[in-house]
């Protein structure tokens, strides 16, 4: 076996001590890595019902098969928990260089379990593991306190994750950053805060060896070619802020929490006006020939000296979704999102949350200890995330996420709470996007487009978007699975478009890296498993189908303005689609996983805690 | 150290994402596994936004060869490459000290120091020029620089005067 090494380091940080793991091929070849591993290692580690902030539940990191390889842009890891924002299975990915050191420690994977009896960096020194003293970093900013840590250790070579005072805090939407790309969504930070762990640092010195090296240097050659083509170009040119102009267009971009589609100054938010007047280059994670990440720096004004490598997803949320259209003020947030390390989608969307509540006079004045936090206001938003990372007056409210914030301020101001299972929504409104809609509400992780891939459908016009019709269950299965297959490996989503046959293609470069026979067929089969898996532990955690669910602003208020005007998802359009969905996925009505199923997807080992009686054969419609 | 005339591997930082898959690639190429503390190209990255890959410099004079003590170092006249006799290396690292740029390995298996040599056994040239997504790297003399430099301001000069 190459690349892997078929060790797991399992750390307990009560008893300060460590043991290892043993993967074998075969297992490695059902769940591949990145957020198949982790998942399933937090399924087997974590007792049902577990306090997610609590010391029984464990943090995972695990690498890609292609860490450290020619392969480009599949230098990533995945991170999973029991999550603190959603109380379901928390799955997050990042990039750069956690994942190649981590392998080249010696492990595919880092359990961590335990609550350190004092703030601690955990140092992973190849085979040797200590536990340094915190003390002097807590506090201090998530992306600064790496290079301390590093001069502390004296070897620029060694890499870091750590958690910023949200963390601390246990800020339930709480991220990890490693060298300024994080762990965003579902709230590990929070879990690696309650562990007492500021920070993990490794140092890997062992070469990463391959089945293959002529044969995969080839691949890597011609990816690394493709990928300078026509399938990454928007990911070149402008980066993920390209979409603020288009979702504009259409009609979804979230604007003053998702009460309107269209925004005013979309225009000096957008891809272009950042490239225009801010852009100073663009950066690549580890072993990525693509480099995404639009990094802009403000030059004068209020904002002077901040910079950020700028996406979508964080620019939207405190952006558009918080009427704010200057883009030094989000220049500004972003920055103080990831430096606080939490994650910017969901911090933007309980501010915006926060501020409807204040223009709708839930919240007053007094409350925000004398804020007045009207959307626009980017003073407001900036005080606002302090207070959030420090649980500070109001701050304690918002970090506790929009789903839990809004049940205790009660009011009606649930109605306006934009998450589903805890999980605040990305930026695509889904009132007229049908199929991305229930790809939200369907999602293990919560609302999620990077899970499901289901606006794909939508915006490509594989469905009719601003309509729910029969049929979309396998399609939306699909896309669910591909991605899933994607976030396990671990390649980037954005190379998914620079494979002639991505089946084939990658099954083959992933032989060529590990050694281990895999046909297209059981790569894909990956997917579905691993999405069973994730599943199987929300149905553990005590799941419903009437989780599955939007929040009532998308089920109840039809869109007010721009292009997409009048549309919202009824619920009977959702049930239609959901049903759809469970029929394709071979579930049942409730959305519960027939034991028969999980044989077949190879989890035949939890087959009996999880699954249920078989559906009807007759109901049961095949993917075509 | 005096500035070589030998052509070197030249990385231009507006080009250069801090990728590092030159590092994989040389490792692959000199080494047969990935391993980046065997690169003899590394990527230095300050600010998130300041990066850049250093390999040999082909120095004149070159100071690793006047610092070792067993005179297992010599450059090679046509092409400035430092060649190591592995016969006299003993890995005592005087030259890892004298070299200001960081640019020698020594490799803790081998104990022997070792340099870029422009992949002189492979038939295309440096892997890490060939693989380089963004062309951020190349193969060149300072003088072939100073004519790229020379031309494009010359040229900023023009578009300028001849801009609608």
């Amino acid at each position: 076996m190459h690349a892997y090494t078929g060790n797991v380091l399992h750390v307990d940080l009560t008893k300060q001590t460590t043991q290892v793991g043993h993967l074998e091929p075969e297992f490695l070849k059902k769940y591949l890595g990145g957020v198949g591993l982790a998942t399933r290692l937090v399924y087997d580690n974590t007792p049902a019902g577990c306090d997610p902030l609590g010391p029984e539940n464990v943090l995972v990191f695990a690498c890609s098969a292609f860490a450290g390889t020619p392969i480009p842009v599949g230098t990533k890891h995945g991170v999973a928990a029991k999550s603190p924002l959603t109380g379901l299975i928390g799955d997050s990915l990042s990039g750069s260089h956690f994942s190649e050191m981590l392998r080249r420690a010696g492990w595919d994977a880092l359990v961590l379990k335990g609550k350190a009896p004092r703030w601690t960096v955990l140092f992973i020194d190849d085979d040797r593991v200590t536990f340094l003293d915190a003390s002097r970093y807590l506090g201090r900013g998530a992306v600064e306190v790496q290079s301390d840590i590093r001069e502390q250790i004296g070897d620029e070579n060694v890499r870091v994750s750590a958690i910023g005072p949200a963390g601390e805090n246990l800020v339930r939407f709480a991220s990890i950053d490693n060298d300024g790309r994080q762990v965003g969504r579902t709230g590990n930070g929070a879990v690696m805060g309650s562990k007492r762990l500021k920070a993990i640092a490794i140092r890997g010195t062992k070469p990463i060896t391959v089945a293959d090296p002529a044969g995969l240097m080839q691949e890597g050659l011609k990816l690394i070619k493709t990928s300078q083509g026509p399938g990454t170009l928007k990911y070149r040119s402008l980066g993920t802020p390209s979409n603020v102009l288009n979702m504009n267009a259409i009609g979804v971009l979230p604007t003053r929490n998702f009460s309107e589609t269209t925004f005013e100054h979309a225009d000096t938010i957008s891809g272009e006006y950042l490239r225009d007047h801010f852009r100073v280059k663009a950066v690549a994670c580890s072993g990525c020939s693509i480099a995404c990440e639009q990094w802009g720096v403000v030059r004068e004004g209020k904002y002077k000296g901040a910079k950020i490598g700028l996406d979508y997803e964080p620019l939207f949320a405190v952006g558009s979704n918080c009427g704010i259209g200057d883009l030094p003020a989000i220049i500004k947030l972003v920055q103080m999102a990831d430096d606080l390390g939490m994650d910017g989608m969901s911090a933007g969307v309980v501010i915006s949350w926060a501020m409807e509540c204040y223009e709708r006079g839930l919240l007053t004045k007094e409350d925000f200890d004398g804020l007045e936090p009207n959307f626009g206001n980017d003073d407001a938003a900036v005080a606002l995330m302090e207070k959030i990372a420090h649980r500070d007056g109001i701050g304690d409210l918002l970090a506790e996420g929009t789903k839990r914030a809004s049940e205790k301020l009660g009011k009606g101001s649930e109605h306006f709470a934009m998450h589903s299972k805890g999980l605040e929504l990305p930026g695509y409104d889904p009132r007229s996007l049908k199929t991305t809609a229930a790809g939200y509400a369907v999602g293990t992780r919560g609302a999620c487009h990077n899970r499901s891939l289901a606006y794909e459908l939508d915006i490509k016009g594989v469905f009719d978007r601003f309509s729910a019709g029969p049929g979309r269950g396998p399609k939306m299965v699909q896309n669910e699975n591909f991605a899933c297959v994607l976030d396990c490996l671990v390649l980037c989503k954005f190379l998914r478009n620079c494979f002639d046959d991505f089946d084939t293609d990658v099954a083959r470069i992933y032989t060529m890296t590990t050694g281990i026979d895999l046909t297209p067929e059981e790569l894909a089969a990956v997917g579905e498993r691993v999405c069973n898996l994730k599943k199987a532990f929300n149905i553990r955690e005590g799941w419903t189908r009437a989780d599955d669910t939007l929040p009532p602003r998308i089920l109840e208020d039809p869109i007010p303005d721009g292009p997409s005007k009048g549309y919202f998802v009824s619920r009977e359009e959702l049930a239609l689609l959901i049903d759809d969905y469970y029929q394709a996925r071979g579930w049942t009505e409730e959305g519960l996983i027939p034991r028969d199923k999980l044989i077949e997807l190879g989890l035949a080992d939890i087959a009996e805690e999880i699954g249920v009686d078989a559906v009807p054969a007759a109901v049961i419609v095949k993917e075509g | 150290m005096t500035q070589s005339a030998f052509q070197h591997i030249v990385c231009d930082p507006d080009l250069c994402t801090g990728c590092r898959i030159c590092e994989y690639v040389c490792s692959a190429t000199k080494n047969g596994a990935m391993d980046a503390n065997l690169s003899r190209i590394r990527v230095v990255r300050i600010e998130p936004v300041t990066m850049i890959a250093i390999s040999c410099r082909m120095c004149a004079d070159a100071p690793c060869v006047v610092a070792c003590p067993r005179e297992a170092l010599k450059q090679n006249p046509d092409t400035g490459v430092i060649e190591m006799d592995a016969n006299k290396c003993d890995g005592c690292g005087w030259c890892v000290e004298a070299c200001e740029f960081g640019a020698i390995v020594l490799n803790p298996a081998s104990k022997k120091a070792e340099m870029c040599d422009l992949c002189g056994k492979e038939e295309d040239g440096p892997q890490c020029v060939k693989f380089c997504p963004k062309e951020a790297l190349s193969l060149a003399t300072p003088e072939v620089l100073r004519q790229k430099a020379r031309r494009e301001v010359v040229k900023r000069l023009f578009d300028e005067l001849l801009a609608p």
